[in-house]
């Protein structure tokens, strides 16, 4: 069921109306047959997966949690004895623990592997050695890499001892399913997420007002934005020898814009229905294209993605016992400057490489990985020579500074996310030497532009709305859209509300000869 | 707890550790810093820090970051 659908609409208002009417105690018990059910749309049988996540999440957590247990009580009982027994037999529990979540991340991520990366393995056998290995065509369940790297980060949180395992597994599943977040995250933290969950929520008509506001704002991004610039990037892509040059200076705008209307729409829409229902989701985005440089953007795009493999996958890399052995070894041969990048650069590689094949099991995914891993590092290494230069000329503080970053930082994470795009890599660095080679800026004024699949209204709509969106960041950048509401008279909350569902029925891509476009990261 | 400071002082001379608070809420540390303090620690005091311990808590400031060295040398 996606959230831009009829059926979404008549969900959710059912759902809502249940959830203030029936006793507070059964709330969450309703939202995980809520969140069952529109999972089950996506196909009964994907359930499956869903479930043994569920079953070996919760089991994993409780095993774990048990073996923390006995041996907090054999310390208590056994308080005379020398640090080093105390030491050995904690060691001994922690091969214990940490076997229990090997298993547990062996088997969740092998199915993973198994179904989404079978046949990029299978084709690149065939591709290398000759060999005709059937590829398998498996159907990558709806939302699994969310919901699955949501679940683990559980498990790992309970291994970490940061809180105890959740021992009904009734709540483990509402966590793993909870259906506004279940399809494309944001990925969140056990911790944060089960107080809202498992609370009894009153109505709160203010909560309500600015979860609703939130969800026709995500719609606005989605409909009015997204989807009317998605048959043009269609088309450019369907046809590489009709367009390149100008063509692909304006993909990859296009796309820029696609993206983030479509990606933080959806998650306008997830956390706005989760506030509806009173329960707070971690923010996803902290309007990334204001960043002045990559590693700001990717602190402020995705989010709970990034932390995510900072927490459990960058850091322990970082700080495991064999990459303090390298380091040291590193710095005696290289020398201390060069040598204690060395973990950096190990985990980064890693993180980045892990990121790429996170979003697809494709080249492109990979080499977009890569190349984001490879800004990163450089920028990092030229830091202390930029800081040269601009304490020598000294502009480095304006205003028009910032907006030369700003600018240079939009158009290089564009230029790299063109791959998701032409999803071939020697073809997507053809098309990029285009723009040098034929520009062909003509078809910038001859019309060109709106043989495209839009029209000049469908421009001009877009255009509006980017406008729109251009504005709620800024004025969002200084100061919270709700905090700025907050002072407001209650009849300009519902003027904005109506007026927002309005520009969404008028101007919105849907209805009859429209098929509202699925949001891209339904996909991973 | 002087040790530990000669080595945040190389990763950013211009902190004073002595009274921030903030160091990876107001974003001084980002993660590559950390990564390099924790090898740093783990010369100097020959303690590994997990990286379960990496939490802002434990890295906000020099005096988090040594009372985490301390327990972690007790251990």
């Amino acid at each position: 069921m996606s959230f831009v659908s009829y059926q979404f609409i008549l969900f959710l208002a059912v759902l809502l109306v249940l959830y203030y009417v029936l006793p507070r105690k059964v709330q969450w018990m309703l939202l995980l047959a809520g969140s069952l059910t529109f999972y089950a749309f996506s196909g009964p049988k994907y359930l499956i997966y869903m479930a043994v996540t569920i079953l070996t999440t919760y089991g994993a957590a409780v095993w774990i949690e048990k073996i923390w247990g006995a041996q907090d009580a054999w310390v208590k009982e056994h308080k005379g004895i020398s640090r080093e027994e105390k030491k050995a037999y904690k060691a001994g529990m922690t091969r214990k623990a940490k076997a229990v979540l090997v298993l547990c991340l062996l088997v969740n991520l092998g199915i993973l592997a198994v179904i989404k990366y079978t046949d990029f393995i299978l084709e690149n056998l065939n591709g290398i050695f000759g060999t005709e290995f059937q590829l398998r065509h498996f159907i990558l369940p709806l939302g699994i890499s969310f919901y699955m790297f949501q679940s683990l980060g559980y498990v790992i949180d309970v291994y970490r001892r940061k809180y105890p395992a959740e021992r009904n597994p009734a709540k483990v599943a509402l966590f793993t399913s909870f259906f506004p977040q279940v399809i494309q995250g944001p990925i969140s933290r056990f911790d944060d997420l089960s107080k809202g969950l498992f609370a009894e929520h009153k109505f709160d008509s203010k909560e309500f007002y600015y979860g609703l506001l939130r969800v026709v704002w995500g719609f606005f991004k989605k409909l009015v934005i997204a989807d009317r610039l998605a048959p043009v990037i269609v088309t450019l892509t369907a046809d590489t020898d009709k367009y390149p040059g100008v063509y692909v200076l304006a993909n990859i705008f296009f796309y820029a814009i696609q993206l983030y209307a479509d990606f933080t729409g959806g998650i306008d829409i997830t956390i706005g229905v989760a506030r509806m229902l009173g329960i707070p989701v971690a923010e996803n985005f902290q309007r990334p294209y204001f960043s002045k440089n990559i590693a700001e953007y990717w602190r402020r795009w995705h989010i709970t993605m990034g932390t995510w493999f900072k927490d459990y996958i960058f850091y322990p890399i970082s700080v495991s016992g064999w990459m303090l052995k390298i380091s040291k070894k590193s710095r005696e041969k290289l020398g201390q400057a060069l040598g204690k990048r060395v973990p950096v650069y190990i985990s980064t590689i890693v993180v980045w490489f892990a990121t790429g094949i996170w979003h697809g099991a494709a080249w492109n995914f990979i080499v977009w990985g890569m190349l984001n891993c490879l800004v990163l590092l450089v920028s990092q290494e030229l830091a202390p020579l930029y800081k040269k230069f601009h304490d020598k000329f000294g502009f480095s503080n304006t205003a028009f500074w910032d907006g030369v970053q700003i600018f240079r930082t939009f158009w290089l994470m564009g230029l790299i996310r063109i791959l998701d795009v032409y999803r071939d890599v020697p073809l997507t660095f053809r098309m990029v030497g285009t723009m040098f080679t034929t520009p062909n800026w003509g078809a910038v004024t001859d019309g060109s532009f709106l043989e495209l699949g839009a029209t000049l209204a469908d421009f001009i709509v877009v255009g509006v709305g980017i406008v729109i969106l251009f504005t709620v960041s800024a004025l969002a950048e200084r100061k919270a859209i709700d905090a700025r509401l907050e002072t407001k008279p209650v009849v300009v909350h519902y003027a904005l509300l109506w007026i927002l569902i309005l520009l969404v029925v008028v101007f919105g891509a849907y209805g009859i000869g429209f098929d509202a476009t699925q949001f891209i990261y339904n996909q991973f | 707890m002087d040790e530990l400071l000669d080595i945040l002082k190389e990763l950013h001379p211009e902190v004073d550790y002595e009274t921030c608070t903030t160091l990876v809420d107001d974003k001084i540390l980002d993660s590559f810093d950390i990564v390099s303090l924790i090898t740093e620690v783990s010369d100097t005091f020959d303690v590994r820090i997990p990286a379960s311990e990496i939490i802002p808590e434990n890295f906000n400031s020099a005096e988090s970051l040594w009372a985490l060295i301390e327990k972690l040398m007790d251990e």
